[in-house]
Formats: C-alpha cells, structure tokens, sequence
C-alpha cells in the first residue's frame, strides 16, 4: 500500500466531496417538487392547477337547456349564431343559481351599436347602419326582436 | 440501494406502467380529459373580423386580466393604395370598446386579432430559467406563476408581444388558450363571445374537427413564419403588411 503512503488527504477530500453531494442531493429532494419532471422540465401538477380555475362563462349550451323559448325564436333569425354571452356577458354565476343571481339589463344603445354601427373597416357583406339616422332616436329593440332581428316582409325573421 | 435481478424483473414492468400513465396525463380538475388525445390551435378568419371588441372584454372577465393589460386584442389595420408596406395600425385599449369610425378613402381596412400563438417550438418557453413556463402535451403554452420569477426574459423572447409581468403578482402572464375552459369540453372566452365566428378553437388531432377541411380549402398563413417558432393560430385572408 505504498502507493497511498501519503494520500491521507486525497481521502479526506474525496470524503468531504462525497458528504457534499449526498447534502446537496437531499436538500435538493427536499425542495424540488414531486411533479417537476413528469412531463417536462417543469412542475406537472400546475398543469392541473391551471385546468382546475373557474370559468366565468358558461357557454351558450348550459344557457339552452333552460331557455327553450329564446333558442326557438332565436335558431332561425339572424342572430341564430351569435351565442347567449355574445351579449348578455358572462353568465356561469346565474347559470348555476338563476333563482339568487338576475342578470344585468341590456342598453341596446350600446350593445347592438357596437357590432352594428357603420364603419368602413367592417367586412362589406356585415349588415351596418348609422345609429341616429337610422333608429331615429328609438332604442333598436321598439323594432327589432333582438334574438331574431331582421325585419322582412311577414315579420321577424 | 441495491435490487437484485429478481426485484429488477419485478420492477420493470411496474415502470412501464406508471410511464404509460405518465405519458397518457391527466389534468386532476377533469378525470375525463387525456392531454394526449388533443393538439390545441385556433383559427382566425380576417374576412369575417368586425372588431366589436367583444373577445377581449371576454378574455378580460374569464381571466381577470387588469386593465390596461391584454392576453388578446385586435388591430385595425389601415394600408393606403400608396404606401402598401406601412401600413397605419391602431389599437385603441386593444379594441375593448371598439374603434373610431373609418370612413372610405381609397384605402383597404381590416382587424387582426392576436393572441398568444400557442407555438410548438416556442421562444419564450426556451429561455425561461427555471421552467416556470412550458409547452403541454396538448399544445397550451403555459406559466406555473408559483414557480415564476418574474424575470421577463420570456416576455422579451416572445416575437408577438403576447406577455406581459401582472402588475400586481409581479409575475409573467398570458394567454393560456383558456386551458381551464378546453379541458372542460368549452370553447375558449373569445371564441364562445365572437359573433360571427372570426375566431374559432381548433383541435388538430381530432379528425372531425371542420379545421381540417378548412386548412385544406383555403390559403391559411401564421404570423411571422420566418421565426419557425411553430405558430398554432392560423389566420385566412392575412395580408401581406401584417407584421
Ligand atoms: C338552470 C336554468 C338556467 C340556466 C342554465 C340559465 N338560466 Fe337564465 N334564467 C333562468 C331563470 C329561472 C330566470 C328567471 C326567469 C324569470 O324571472 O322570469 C332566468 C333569467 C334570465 C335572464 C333575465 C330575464 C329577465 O327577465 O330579465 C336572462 C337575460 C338570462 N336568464 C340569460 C341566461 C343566459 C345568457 C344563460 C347562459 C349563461 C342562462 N340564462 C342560463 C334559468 C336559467
Ligand atoms: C344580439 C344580442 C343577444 C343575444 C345573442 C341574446 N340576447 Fe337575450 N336579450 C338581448 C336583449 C337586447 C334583451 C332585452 C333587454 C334585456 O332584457 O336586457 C334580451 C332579453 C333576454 C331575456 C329576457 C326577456 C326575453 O325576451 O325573454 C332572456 C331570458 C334572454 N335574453 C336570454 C337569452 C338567451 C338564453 C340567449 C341565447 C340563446 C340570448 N338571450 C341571446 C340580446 C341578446
Ligand atoms: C355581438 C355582435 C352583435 C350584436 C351585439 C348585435 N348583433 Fe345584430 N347581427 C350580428 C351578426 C353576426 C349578424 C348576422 C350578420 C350576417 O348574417 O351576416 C347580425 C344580424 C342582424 C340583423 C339582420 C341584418 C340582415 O341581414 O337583415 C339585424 C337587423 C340586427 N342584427 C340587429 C341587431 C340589433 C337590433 C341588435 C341589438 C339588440 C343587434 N343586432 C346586436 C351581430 C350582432
Ligand atoms: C323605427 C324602427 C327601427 C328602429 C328604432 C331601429 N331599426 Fe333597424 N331596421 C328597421 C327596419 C324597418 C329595417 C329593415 C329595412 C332596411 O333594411 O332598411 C332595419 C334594418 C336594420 C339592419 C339591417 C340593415 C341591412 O343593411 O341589412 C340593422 C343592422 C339594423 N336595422 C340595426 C338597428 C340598430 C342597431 C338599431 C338601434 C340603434 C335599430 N336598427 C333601430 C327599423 C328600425
């Protein structure tokens, strides 16, 4: 064993290099969490966090289970694609609790100008008029049905 | 540790097991949804854009985006006949409330919605120093805002401006394809809000999804392709000034 005659403090260093690692490796088992890693470099379970918040709307399916009667006037007017929440705002709240939660009325002065006022940086073939001029000071509603708005010959369409 | 070869046999089948499932993943929230089934997208169709602003009050309520701050807006471009690659572009509030009217004059209008591209080989994902933001395995970019610094390194690598730091958790956020909404079977905020279907939610790996047949009728671009960031927003109808 003369070779390791004077290497006494090779394996003092190499000791100390090996009680290094094995702190590091448990401090670092400790602070690293489980998931990080499952999927990638990152924490797997924010995936799961992220899924798990809460939605604000409900989608314009829920809306129609309870509100036959507006989806049979509304399916076939001009509005049949524009969801519930296009324009009555975020409703998961009173999805969930109609009885305690009423939603807001509508300023249709507002509301229908926004999408309907001319301009002309709207798709041509988008159906446009000038608010004053054309309602002449009426809330659009007098005329139009907002869940089926068009005005034909024979009514609402 | 030491295993013996009888408990390696023992062992690894038991691994291959729990990597299956490892690779299957399951969002906790949704026992029914497989990340692995699903490759998320959007597309949006310029043609049919009237810039109501309704997806970006949308997005603000679903996320509680602060004010002043957005996961989505919309351009209004304005490209005159003379000057066709400077074009004027506004986007007053982000198109929360709408845009001033335009009057015709010679020159071509049209709005760009944007939003966080969802990019496979995203830049902001890559530079990220302590993993706090990532791709899923179904194609959300997203950010672990425990994990987060708030460093901005991502906000800076991001070639569509898409991030920004919370002014009041001082960390990075952004778009997450409404992540809380897909994995629930819903439609993200500003596609369930667009009226007239400018902007619609797109599973790549569903085979029935209509944007196959879309993508195979029509001339379908991503913003700055040169990137090879792998953009997942696809837009019909881009034009060329688009930047
Ligand atoms: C669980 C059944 C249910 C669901 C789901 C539901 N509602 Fe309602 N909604 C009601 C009830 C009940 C009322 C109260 C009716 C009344 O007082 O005449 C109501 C009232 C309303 C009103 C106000 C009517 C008024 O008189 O002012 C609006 C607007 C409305 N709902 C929209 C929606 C929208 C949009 C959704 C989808 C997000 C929705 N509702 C989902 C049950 C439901
Ligand atoms: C184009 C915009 C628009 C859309 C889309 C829309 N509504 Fe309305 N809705 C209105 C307006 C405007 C009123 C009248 C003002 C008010 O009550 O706030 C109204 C009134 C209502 C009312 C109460 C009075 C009534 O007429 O029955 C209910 C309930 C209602 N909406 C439910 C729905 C549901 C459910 C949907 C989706 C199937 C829907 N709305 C889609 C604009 C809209
Ligand atoms: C969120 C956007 C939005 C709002 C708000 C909205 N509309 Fe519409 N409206 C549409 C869309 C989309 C169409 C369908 C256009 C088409 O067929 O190309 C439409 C169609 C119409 C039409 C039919 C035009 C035609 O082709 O004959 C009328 C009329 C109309 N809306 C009136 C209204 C009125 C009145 C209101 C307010 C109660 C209103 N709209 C609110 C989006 C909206
Ligand atoms: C005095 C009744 C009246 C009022 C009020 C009214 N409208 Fe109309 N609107 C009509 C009639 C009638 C038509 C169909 C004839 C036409 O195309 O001009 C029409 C057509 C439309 C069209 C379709 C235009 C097209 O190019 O096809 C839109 C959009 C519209 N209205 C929106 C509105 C909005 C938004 C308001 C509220 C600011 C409103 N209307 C208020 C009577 C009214």
């Amino acid at each position: 064993m003369s070779v390791f005659k004077d290497a006494g403090h090779l394996f003092r260093f190499a000791g100390l290099f090996v009680l290094a690692f094995i702190v590091f490796w448990a401090i670092r088992g400790y602070v690293v969490p489980k998931s990080f890693g499952q999927y990638g470099h990152y924490r797997g379970n924010a995936i799961g966090e992220i899924a798990a918040r809460s939605v604000h709307f409900a989608g314009h399916d829920t809306c129609e289970t309870c509100h036959t009667d507006v989806l049979d006037v509304k399916k076939n007017g001009k509005h049949a694609h524009v969801n519930c929440e296009a324009c009555h705002g975020a409703l998961a709240k009173h999805a969930d609790d109609p009885a305690s939660v009423t939603p807001p009325k509508l300023d249709t002065a507002v509301l229908c100008v926004r999408c309907h006022a001319t301009t002309a940086a709207k798709p041509k073939g988008f159906p446009q008029v000038s608010a004053e001029e054309h309602s002449t000071g009426l809330p659009c509603e007098t005329c139009h049905q907002p869940h089926s708005p068009a005005m034909v010959a024979g009514g609402a369409k | 540790m030491n295993i013996s070869r009888r408990q390696m046999l023992i062992l690894l089948p038991a691994a291959a097991v729990a990597w299956k499932s490892v690779l299957a993943g399951t969002p906790e929230s949704s026992p029914n949804y497989k990340m692995s089934e699903h490759w998320w997208s959007m597309l949006i169709d310029i043609s049919k854009c009237i810039g109501c602003g309704n997806c970006v009050r949308a997005c603000q309520t679903e996320n509680d985006v602060p004010d002043g701050y957005f996961r989505t807006w919309v351009e209004r471009y304005h490209v005159s006949d003379e000057n066709m690659t400077n074009p004027e572009v506004i986007s007053p509030d982000g198109g929360k409330e709408g845009f001033p009217e335009a009057k015709e004059d010679g020159g071509k209008y049209f709005y760009v919605p944007k939003l966080c591209n969802q990019c496979a080989d995203s830049p902001c994902t890559q530079v990220c120093p302590v993993g706090a933001t990532f791709v899923t395995p179904d194609g959300a970019v997203l950010v672990d805002q425990t994990y987060c610094l708030g460093c901005a390194y991502c906000v800076q690598a991001c070639p569509y401006g898409c991030r920004y730091i919370h002014p009041q958790k001082k960390v990075v956020d952004k778009c997450t394809l409404c992540y809380h909404r897909i994995t629930k079977g819903l439609t993200t905020a500003c596609c369930e809000a667009c009226p007239t279907g400018a902007r619609q939610l797109a599973d790549l790996k569903n085979p029935n999804d209509p944007i196959h047949a879309f993508l195979k009728t029509h001339s379908v671009q991503v913003l700055k392709p040169q990137m090879a960031t792998g953009a997942k927003v696809f837009y019909n109808d881009l034009d060329g000034s688009v930047r």
